[in-house]
């Protein structure tokens, strides 16, 4: 797996202040279990996505440790009350130095 | 009546070495099968036990939702959600999801805060074999509640070539 990948944000662009907004993060990775082997035999090292991070305007509001058990391209659907206008920024980690980051802006009223 | 039991006469030393080779053979195969990478419910069990630290789990609360028949075990959508008010001083602050069918028993864990507005995650998992699904939420408060689902799987995934 590459260092870095293609990532994407589904959520609403505005937002009534309070309401609870729908967040899906996809990232683009084969998350690779670590349990499967070759034809040869060889067994397949472990590569996956570990770590999730959502901040709005640098607070972290949600946090997602994967395993081996989410599937390739990891989904994550979750929610976040809209306060204030502002960016939220996506951060995925991963083995082997992966690291990918997305942001999405949101107005608030 | 003449009955004759017609045993096997000559049980040399030949005959008694390839029996045990054989044995050998079915003994070691059994051993190395890909059934015994899966985890067993005691695996899962002491997951559970890590999370909650000793703690006592009450039953209720989550609720977990997978399919009651999955075609493709790669890719099976998962919904885990707690009754929760999620305010400030009650608020669902982790949860775990456990495969008791797994190699490895932990699918994801979940941090959620005050500012989530509700305890609901979906997603998408592995499953090797047909199982049941356990989800596990601790509370603000430090309390651990427990929901899960079971699932039939007919194409497993982690054990295939590639």
């Amino acid at each position: 797996m590459s260092k870095t990948s293609r990532t994407s944000i589904t959520m609403p662009s505005t937002a009534k202040k309070g309401t609870i907004i729908e967040i899906r993060a996809i990232a683009q990775h084969d998350m690779e279990s670590g349990f499967r082997y070759t034809e040869s035999g060889k067994s397949i090292p472990r590569d996956i996505i570990r770590t999730f991070t959502c901040l709005y305007n640098d607070v972290e509001v949600f946090k997602a440790d994967f395993y081996s058990g989410i599937g390739a391209n990891p989904l994550i659907i979750f929610t976040t009350i809209a306060t204030e206008s502002g960016t939220l920024q996506f951060k995925w980690l991963g083995d082997d130095d992966y690291e990918a980051v997305n942001q999405a802006r949101i107005t608030v009223s | 009546m003449n009955m004759k039991f017609d045993l096997p006469t000559k049980m040399n030393r030949r005959t008694w070495i390839q029996r045990i080779q054989k044995l050998t053979i079915l003994t070691l195969g059994a051993w190395f099968s890909p059934a015994f990478v899966f985890a067993k419910k005691e695996d899962a069990d002491e997951a559970i036990q890590k999370i909650a630290s000793g703690a006592k789990i009450q039953d209720g609360k989550v609720t977990l939702i997978i399919p009651p028949l999955v075609e493709n075990g790669n890719l099976v959508v998962l919904k885990v959600s707690v009754d929760s008010p999620m305010t400030a001083n009650d608020y669902v602050k982790t949860i775990h999801v456990i495969a008791e069918g797994n190699p490895l028993p932990n699918v994801f864990t979940a941090y959620l805060t005050p500012r989530s507005g509700a305890a609901s995650i979906t997603t998408r998992v592995r499953l090797a074999d047909s199982q049941r699904v356990w989800a596990i939420a601790q509370m603000s408060n430090g309390s651990f509640w427990q929901g899960s689902a079971e699932t039939f799987v007919t194409l497993s995934a982690c054990t295939e070539m590639v």
